[in-house]
């Protein structure tokens, strides 16, 4: 029952094992690059009219903005390292969320569904 | 456990007026006595709600009535609604949660005492708030359901909706805060060896009502944002007329968030008969595991169901036709429910107390509810019977026959647990027959008279349409229900100063809140027990034995066990006061506002900063 | 005071907890699930009304008023919050470090990066910093749309847009209010690994409303 918390055991660890919190260093900086780089491409694909006129412009930002939330809620709210009742409690809710939002749009017309 | 442990703890200067006095009630955070106060807080709501509706009734019992004006029928329907989900049945169900969620888990108080004590403050003056404009007149008038455009200053330009819509804002503030600390006590202060699969059912079912108030009453917050900006600061989310909106909109946001209180109200009922059912037939609940997943069930359809509230508004045949059918599908659970219960009670040794009278009249009462609920899943007939007498008939069955005997099943059956003293069986008795008559007098008939195409909302009606006789019933009906409520009354306030001792399991219940003293020591337990069984109490094949033994002594006191009790405070109090003058300055004064703000932040802040209990050494 | 925050932060390990975990930190993750449903109720009633305003101003193209022929330009600044995002987006960063240092308070620090990296002060304030450049940049993009015409009154757009984001700014500032108590602490006694958990709930906090504002910058800035 009780999942040892790695994260924190790895902060908590006797000296002997600092190395392993250096690591998380390097990652928080990588993920704020990453981040930086997707908005940088998002906010350019913005600029390009072709781009933003055509089909792919909506999906691609979507996919992009959801990348970077995963990337966010992951490694900086470390849910990636942590007891996975915050998984639950997180992923559960968001679902749930995620759902109204698509039944609204279809109720507003928003969203179509092809019936023959 | 560890909390037990032999070393000795420093103790605060002194625990002022633990034991009695008006301050020991305002500074409480211990759960049992917040449950208390609960309990007697949403009785008195609960019979200010009933007197309301006895004035309905009066008004209906003959055609062309004019006891009220339509006006004040507009604001009685409307405070009946709202008096009795969010002031009565809520909260009573909240009083159970507090009193019984850490009894039944092993637990010495919830997650966060003085959060706990802080939704109590804020639900009583929220209560208030939204209960005296009555008394001037002004109180909303809107419905329940305040279905805007029709709420909006165009339409209901009065100070009635303002009171509505902050009052209500006001109350979920205290829902919220209360299923974090519940939802929160329930995953992670379970006594060791209480898994989840081990757990009460009433717990499991005020588990699974925490998710649905976590996620519903957001969505209810931002409706009611929206209405509170449109009708202070002129935007336009509901302005239909120039500016756009959509009629719908509020409609759709309100059954999100309503759908699911409909579960709110009725899961925990089905908690407590869970809990009576098989203690008076001594047999463990039949089906645990399907009760679990289909209380899991229902939850997770109740969030795919919202709309059949809106069939009349004309969504289109895919809509219609997904959401009659989740709703089709969400009978499949409750009814594996009913059948469980009714299991349950086959072969077993029945005893029929009144708190089993309660809990079988739910069985039987809920399922007609149901049956009608099923009849307008259909979205064609639903367009028949909307907005009707037979929809104010199934929902006062699955709300009344379902949440209020269930509710009144569980305080038969923990009034000795909470008071240490029996209720009086025979006026019990009388209580629940004359309920049981009152109950099917006043709503069957409903069935018949909406079926004649009597509309909901309307104060008076012309002689002649056939709904005469039925309203005569209804009306009969509603008048029983203050003669049985003296009896109840009377009883508990009897049997509360001289009723039969108890003592810790007076009717050899399973569980591990029978297995303290009534009424329980601040500290609930003695020793953490550790739980190896659902009925530890009935089954334990190796019986905690040296807990029981401990946990069943009376008159310790926690110094004297070494158990760390929090601290006394009347901040909560603070907050919840502070943030009920900041709304009232909304309608009254920015002066107010700002005493409000302030009063709420500064106190807030000396509550975060001072410590819970006193500290280990 | 001093005393009392002590008192607060106090490790509760003494206290048994069926998971090992802290409640604070389930009692959020709780919170944050459920303002994911408050921030979707916000998000939806703006999808739902976008490109249904009856008059503009618009947030991606121009609009010309019948009555006075004033042409109203598209209203969204894309510059201006693609740079707040950046900042916002930084102090996530910042957030991190400031978790990370308050975690690692008792490790000796040899190099002079291990002591800026260990700082713990210094990248709370940071985080504050760009919580509050962030909010800045909103009061900015707030008073100049109501220059060019668009209030919460105007039209449906105005009306969700000002609410949608005023509801995110009001939790950046809740974010720096708790951030700037957070270091406040840290300058009166010191925050330790033992408070770590304090520091983890408020960048748990921090990191959900930067997420929101990820959501918030596709579905209103950039998709048209």
């Amino acid at each position: 029952m009780n999942v040892p918390d790695s994260a924190e055991a790895a902060l908590h660890a006797p000296t002997g094992e600092v190395e392993h919190s250096h690591p998380t260093w390097s990652i928080y900086w990588k993920v704020a690059t990453i981040l930086t780089i997707i908005t940088v491409a998002e906010v350019w694909a913005y600029y390009i009219p072709s781009f933003v006129a055509s089909r792919g412009f909506v999906p691609t930002l979507l996919i992009l903005s959801a990348l970077k939330f995963t990337i966010v809620v992951m490694f900086y709210m470390h849910l990636k390292y942590d007891h996975r009742i915050f998984r639950v409690l997180f992923t559960g809710p968001l679902l749930i969320a995620a759902l109204t939002l698509l039944a609204l749009m279809f109720l507003f017309g928003h969203l179509y569904i092809k019936v023959m | 456990m560890a909390t037990t442990a032999i070393r000795t703890p420093a103790y605060g200067a002194e625990y002022p007026g633990e034991h009695g006095g008006l301050y020991s009630w305002l500074a409480t955070v211990d759960h049992k006595r917040i449950g208390i106060l609960y309990l007697y807080t949403a009785l008195g709501f609960f019979i200010f709600g009933g007197l309301e509706a006895v004035v309905i009734r009066a008004q209906l019992g003959a055609p062309n009535q004019h006891l009220v004006s339509a006006e004040f029928y507009n604001q009685l329907f409307t405070m009946h609604g709202t008096t009795m989900i969010f002031l009565a049945i809520m909260p009573l169900s909240s009083a159970f949660f507090n009193f019984l969620i850490p009894l039944q888990i092993g637990a010495r108080d919830v997650a966060f005492p003085r959060l706990n004590a802080f939704s109590y403050w804020v639900y009583l003056f929220g209560g208030l708030f939204i209960t005296l404009p009555i008394f001037f007149a002004v109180a909303p008038n809107g419905g329940w359901f305040g279905y805007a455009p029709l709420t909006t200053k165009a339409y209901s330009p009065g100070l009635n909706i303002d009171f509505w819509v902050i009052g209500l804002q006001i109350l979920g503030v205290s829902s919220l805060a209360a299923a974090f600390n519940f939802l929160t006590t329930i995953i992670n202060l379970r006594a060791p060896g209480m898994t989840l699969m081990r757990m009460p059912m009433f717990t499991w079912m005020a588990f699974v009502v925490q998710v649905l108030l976590v996620l519903a009453f957001p969505v209810i917050t931002i409706a009611l944002v929206f209405l509170l900006f449109d009708r202070f600061f002129g935007t336009n989310f509901y302005n239909t007329v120039s500016a756009g909106a959509d009629p719908l909109l509020w409609q759709h946001l309100f059954w999100i968030f309503g759908h699911p209180e409909v579960y709110i109200l009725v899961l925990p009922a089905f908690g407590l008969v869970s809990e009576v059912i098989p203690v008076y037939s001594r047999k463990p609940l039949f089906g645990y595991p399907v009760m679990v997943y289909s209380g899991i069930l229902i939850a997770v359809l109740g969030f795919g169901v919202w709309a059949h509230h809106m069939f009349a508004v004309g969504m289109g045949p895919i809509a219609d036709t997904f959401f009659g059918l989740t709703t089709m599908l969400i009978a499949i659970p409750t009814g594996v429910k009913i059948f469980n219960w009714i299991a349950t009670m086959a072969q077993g040794a029945v005893r029929y107390t009144t708190a089993m009278l309660f809990g079988v009249s739910l069985v039987g009462l809920f399922t007609i509810g149901g049956i009608s609920g099923i009849m307008h899943s259909s979205p064609p007939a639903d367009l028949q019977q909307t907005d009707t007498y037979f929809i104010v008939a199934h929902f006062h069955y699955v709300l009344f026959g379902g949440s209020i005997m269930g509710i009144f099943a569980g305080i038969y059956h923990y009034f000795p647990k909470i008071t240490g003293r029996m209720l009086d069986e025979k006026l019990g008795k009388w209580h629940f027959w004359l309920m049981f008559i009152a109950m099917n007098l006043t709503f069957f008939p409903m069935h018949f008279s909406g079926m004649l195409g009597m509309p909901r909302r309307i104060y008076t009606y012309d002689a002649g349409q056939g709904w005469d006789l039925y309203n005569a019933m209804s009306t009969i009906g509603a008048m029983i229900f203050p003669i049985a409520m003296l009896f109840f009354i009377y009883n508990f306030f009897k049997s509360r100063r001289s009723g039969e001792i108890a003592g810790s399991n007076p009717w050899g219940a399973g569980t591990l809140e029978w297995s303290i003293p009534s009424p329980p020591p601040e500290y609930n337990f003695a020793k953490i027990p550790t739980v190896t069984t659902r009925y530890p109490l009935w089954e334990g094949k190796e019986p905690d034995h040296e807990s029981a033994r401990i946990n069943a002594q009376e008159g310790k006191t926690p110094h004297e066990l070494g158990i760390i009790i929090p601290y006394s405070t009347m901040k909560p109090l603070l907050v919840a006061a502070g943030l009920i003058i900041m709304f009232c300055g909304l309608i009254w004064s920015h002066v107010l506002l700002a005493v409000g703000a302030g009063t709420l932040i500064l106190s807030l802040y000396s509550w975060l900063l001072s410590p819970l209990e006193p500290e280990h050494s | 005071m001093a005393t009392s925050v002590a008192h607060t932060s106090a490790p509760t390990h003494h206290h048994y907890t069926t998971l090992g975990l802290d409640s604070r930190k389930v009692a959020i993750w709780a919170f944050i699930g459920s303002e994911c449903m408050l921030f979707v109720s916000l998000i939806s009633t703006y999808l739902i009304y976008k490109g249904r305003s009856v008059i503009g101003p618009f947030p991606h193209e121009s609009w010309t008023d019948p009555s006075t022929g004033q042409v109203l330009k598209p209203i969204l600044n894309i510059p201006v919050t693609s740079a707040s995002t950046f900042v916002l987006l930084m102090s996530s960063l910042f957030m991190v470090l400031a978790l990370a240092a308050v975690q690692n308070k008792e490790l000796p620090k040899r190099t002079r990066g291990e002591r800026i990296l260990g700082n713990s002060k210094l990248w709370l304030f940071m985080t504050a910093l760009a919580g509050t450049i962030f909010l800045s940049f909103q009061a900015f993009e707030f008073t100049s749309f109501v220059h060019e015409g668009l209030s919460i009154r105007r039209n449906l757009f105005g009306s969700t847009f000002f609410t949608l984001t005023g509801f995110h700014g009001a939790h950046v500032t809740a974010g720096v209010l708790w951030l700037v108590t957070l270091l406040a602490i840290d300058y009166r006694r010191g925050l330790g690994s033992r408070d770590s958990l304090l520091v983890d709930i408020c960048a748990l906090y921090w990191h959900f409303v930067d997420v929101v504002w990820i959501v918030i910058f596709t579905l209103v800035y950039l998709l048209r």
